[in-house]
């Protein structure tokens, strides 16, 4: 029975207190063999602690950014456990009191890291519940279980608490296999809407969030930024800035901070620093020219998945249909921007951070300052937002190198410029895709090629026999596809990366060839599927939406889309109304159907959909990061465009019933149709079809002046 | 010397020695240590630092101490009474009206104005006052729904 992450038995219960502890490995989990990410390491994934006063904590390297996880884990520790929700107490993403997390993305906390949590749960029901058969002299399966109390179950009034068993004790439990887990015919707590454990805080203004963090002799860094990216520093003047009372410059190598203890006086020392920068002899393309970057004929492409004869398919098909789509890069723009606070004294560092990746960001950490993983405690309160773009830890990094530089603890809390300029965007991205019909109107070959967005989201479930699916630039932020070589600036994973621009494309695609065929695009589709779920959530969407059958364009403004992502399947339908002179694009109704497999918090998992119908408006309709090579010209809201209140339809998610599968990702397959269904709908409104994303009001208004000149 | 200013700050009257034109949303954050008002943006274009001023919305990092000297500012934190969360809260706690809750203070406060001023708003007027508050998660359809429940003649539920 060893303790967690590398603690010994006695600093683990020091650390803790008392009572009962059961740990989790990952080894002989399912499910995880088949996941394409890093393992979970050996020792240990989760663990929870029954206390003296009955409370049970759950520790868990996940943070909570907004998507529920919070409140759906303690549902499921609550479940297996027989406590009540309001016994469970969440302790996230800190590193020295969690066990080891890779981080907090991919839809993977609740279809990875659950099954651990419920294992741990489910063995400490088990523990207790013989402790208490041996205190209460009667066999353990004579017991029952409710609310943390278990009681004879003939004789109830026989009964001991889980408080009163795991007082005095310092027992520590583990478990390797998955332990038996209740069924869902048997939840009392998951599967039920459970009001969001943090709402209070968060309504009250107590919530913490990394900028709002202080400690004593603290003082604020702000860091002299490039003008442009690939810009370098050839001279720096600091001594305006040092004349400001309490002013501290500091630099080492690449790092130059002005310090105060008042962020807006060190916001005046930072404006006073006179730098000169070698900026870059080629601007480097801009937002429209980059797309010819990024599909050009030396781009090297893999191949991931063929079958059947494409090329002989392709000669026999009787139409032929070849598209080109694009969109463009687009900003995180979590509302609350990077920050940290760092402590480095006696060798040891600990850092509050707004990261997804406390693990990560420890171990980035310690290899920068010199010291050892161990010396390093990166502690995450609640994220203002993440979507993706707090995998990134360049905030924690700087705060923590000049807390080690100027011996006082530092905060770096990013403006908004700083959040817009190193933005790891979602790449911008090309697909190619040429398709076919036979005479029967079957799709009969599909022959598909993504350029920077990855392969996530690029195979669908249709049934077509003849089919070839090609990537170039790959997941084009991982560092084997160097990204200078694709992009100006940094890029990174961006809530369901790649999916949003596959999935646009393919439905698209198919809508394409169900216009063509003059045959409503859910028939369409549904002619080409046999994969159950995917019939499932497409039918209940059509059913709630009152989907009528009709060939597109019907001039009613309705589309439909679907795909598969984190082991999820989502359908959409949605109504727009397009103003043909301005060429805006008014998004009426969406209705979201998801079947997610079991159904943790269903309240959460409405949100999820709801939430990534709203963001996915973003990238579908009005956001696109304007750039010239590496400078950034969107540096705030004014020009940026996220969703709005007015924009926003009438939103209805319907949950599709799968209690046969464990719960699957629910935070990002939602988003992944957006693009699609809104495009599918616009066409259906006007018979002008949108191969690009944002379809702003200049590229509604070409379609339909292209539309009516080839029309006419 | 930089001038004293006074003003009363959710109930309770207050001096801060930081000169007029010191940004009211710093202050909060600093010297009054009252983290619940959020910087988003700075330009007034998020929402996020939205605070009460005479029972209007202003954005506090587009305000400075001067413009509140002798009027009365309540934050987030001054909603409550006596750990009783006003409806408004209870009712974004209730409609799950938040998710990374980052936006949240701003814009309870904002809808708090707009009742002030529109007892009875339709939904549509809802959305309208509410345009300028940016929410990246996507709450906006359930804060809409926990405004109008807030807002509506019996005060219950939609």
């Amino acid at each position: 029975m060893s303790a967690p992450a590398g603690v010994s038995r006695r600093e683990f219960f020091q650390m803790v207190g008392g009572g009962i502890v059961v740990c989790v490995g990952g080894a002989a989990l399912p499910g995880f063999g088949q996941s394409r990410w890093p393992r979970y390491p050996d020792d240990v994934d989760a663990y929870l602690l029954i206390g003296a006063d009955g409370r049970v904590t759950v520790f868990s390297g996940k943070i909570e950014m907004g998507q529920g996880v919070m409140t759906s884990l303690a549902q499921m520790a609550a479940e297996e456990l027989g406590v009540e929700l309001e016994a469970i107490d969440m302790v996230l993403g800190d590193t020295g009191r969690c066990p080891w997390d890779m981080g907090t993305f991919g839809s993977m906390t609740t279809r990875m890291f659950g099954p651990a949590l419920r294992a741990a749960a489910a063995e400490a029901r088990v523990v207790l519940t013989g402790l208490a058969a041996a205190r209460l002299g009667v066999p353990a399966d004579r017991l029952t279980v409710r609310n943390g109390v278990v009681s004879v179950r003939d004789t109830p009034s026989r009964q001991v608490s889980y408080a009163e068993l795991a007082a005095g004790r310092q027992l520590m439990r583990r478990v390797d296999a998955a332990a038996v887990l209740k069924a869902a015919a048997d939840f009392q707590v998951m599967g039920r809407p459970a009001t969001r454990l943090d709402a209070r805080v968060k309504v009250t203004g107590e919530a913490k969030y990394a900028a709002d963090l202080r400690l004593p002799g603290q003082v604020y860094a702000r860091v002299l930024r490039p003008p442009v990216h690939r810009a370098q520093l050839r001279s720096l003047d600091a001594s305006a800035a040092e004349a400001i009372d309490g002013v501290t410059v500091v630099r080492r190598d690449d790092l130059v901070a002005v310090l105060h203890a008042d962020p807006v006086r060190a916001g005046e020392a930072l404006a006073a620093l006179r730098a000169q920068w070698q900026l870059p002899r080629e601007p480097g393309p801009d937002h429209d020219s980059i797309f010819g970057q990024l599909a050009g004929s030396g781009v090297p492409l893999t191949e991931s998945t063929h079958r059947g004869d494409v090329t002989a398919a392709r000669k026999a098909a009787a139409s032929i249909f070849e598209s080109t789509y694009r969109k463009g890069y687009v900003a995180h723009a979590p509302i609350e921007p990077h920050a940290a606070l760092a402590e480095v004294s006696g060798g040891k560092a600990r850092v509050w951070a707004s990261t997804q990746t406390p693990f990560p960001t420890r171990d980035h950490i310690a290899h920068t300052l010199g010291l050892a993983p161990e010396a390093v405690r990166v502690i995450t309160p609640f994220l203002g937002g993440g979507f993706g773009g707090k995998s990134a830890d360049r905030q924690a990094v700087e705060a923590a190198r000049l807390a080690q530089l100027c011996g006082r603890p530092v905060q770096v809390a990013w403006d908004r410029s700083e959040e817009f300029f190193y933005d790891r965007f979602d790449p911008a991205a090309v697909v190619e895709i040429a398709s076919g019909v036979d005479a029967a109107r079957r799709v009969a070959f599909w022959d598909f090629t993504v350029y920077a967005a990855g392969e996530r989201g690029a195979a669908h479930v249709y049934d077509i026999p003849d089919l070839r699916v090609r990537s170039g630039g790959g997941m084009s932020y991982e560092q084997s596809a160097s990204p200078e070589q694709l992009h100006p600036f940094e890029v990174g994973p961006w809530r369901a990366p790649g999916a949003n621009m596959n999935v646009f494309a393919i439905e698209s695609q198919m809508d394409i060839m169900a216009a063509a065929c003059g045959e409503d695009p859910l028939g369409f589709r549904l002619r080409h599927l046999s994969d159950a779920r995917m019939r499932g959530v497409l039918q209940a969407a059509a059913a709630a939406f009152g989907w009528k059958a009709a060939a597109a364009p019907s001039g009613r403004g309705v589309g439909i889309a679907c795909s598969t992502d984190a082991g999820s399947y989502v359908a959409a339908c949605a109504e727009v109304a397009v103003d043909e002179t301005k060429g805006t694009v008014r998004v009426v109704r969406v209705v979201c159907a998801e079947d997610l497999g079991i159904v943790v918090n269903p309240e959460g998992a409405r949100m999820q959909i709801e939430g990534g119908v709203t963001m996915g408006l973003g990238y579908a309709l009005s956001e696109e990061l304007q750039f010239r090579g590496g400078d950034i010209l969107d540096r705030n809201f004014d020009t940026y465009h996220l969703p709005r209140f007015s924009s926003v339809p009438r939103i209805e998610a319907v949950l599709v019933r799968n209690d046969a599968l464990t719960p699957q990702g629910g935070g990002e397959p939602p988003i992944t149709i957006m693009g699609a269904v809104i495009a599918n709908a616009v066409f259906d409104a006007t018979g002008s079809r949108q191969l690009r994303l944002p379809m702003t009001p200049e590229r509604v208004l070409a379609g339909l002046a292209a539309a009516k000149h080839h029309g006419s | 010397m930089a001038a004293t200013v006074e003003f009363r700050l959710n109930g309770r009257p207050v001096s801060l020695g930081g000169g007029r034109d010191r940004s009211l949303l710093w202050s909060l954050r600093g010297e009054l240590g009252l983290t619940g008002t959020k910087y988003g943006c700075g330009i007034g274009a998020c929402g996020a630092c939205t605070v009460l001023v005479g029972g209007r919305a202003v954005r506090s990092c587009l305000t400075t101490l001067g413009d509140v000297a002798g009027r009365e500012v309540v934050t987030i934190e001054g909603l409550a009474q006596g750990g009783k969360l006003h409806p408004l809260q209870q009712a974004f706690a209730d409609h799950g009206a938040l998710q990374c809750g980052y936006c949240t203070p701003g814009m309870i406060l904002g809808a708090h104005a707009l009742l002030a001023a529109t007892p009875h708003p339709s939904r549509e007027a809802i959305a309208s006052a509410m345009e300028q508050h940016l929410c990246r998660c996507g709450a906006h359809q359930r804060i809409v729904a926990a405004i109008e429940s807030v807002a509506s003649p019996s005060g219950a539920s939609p």
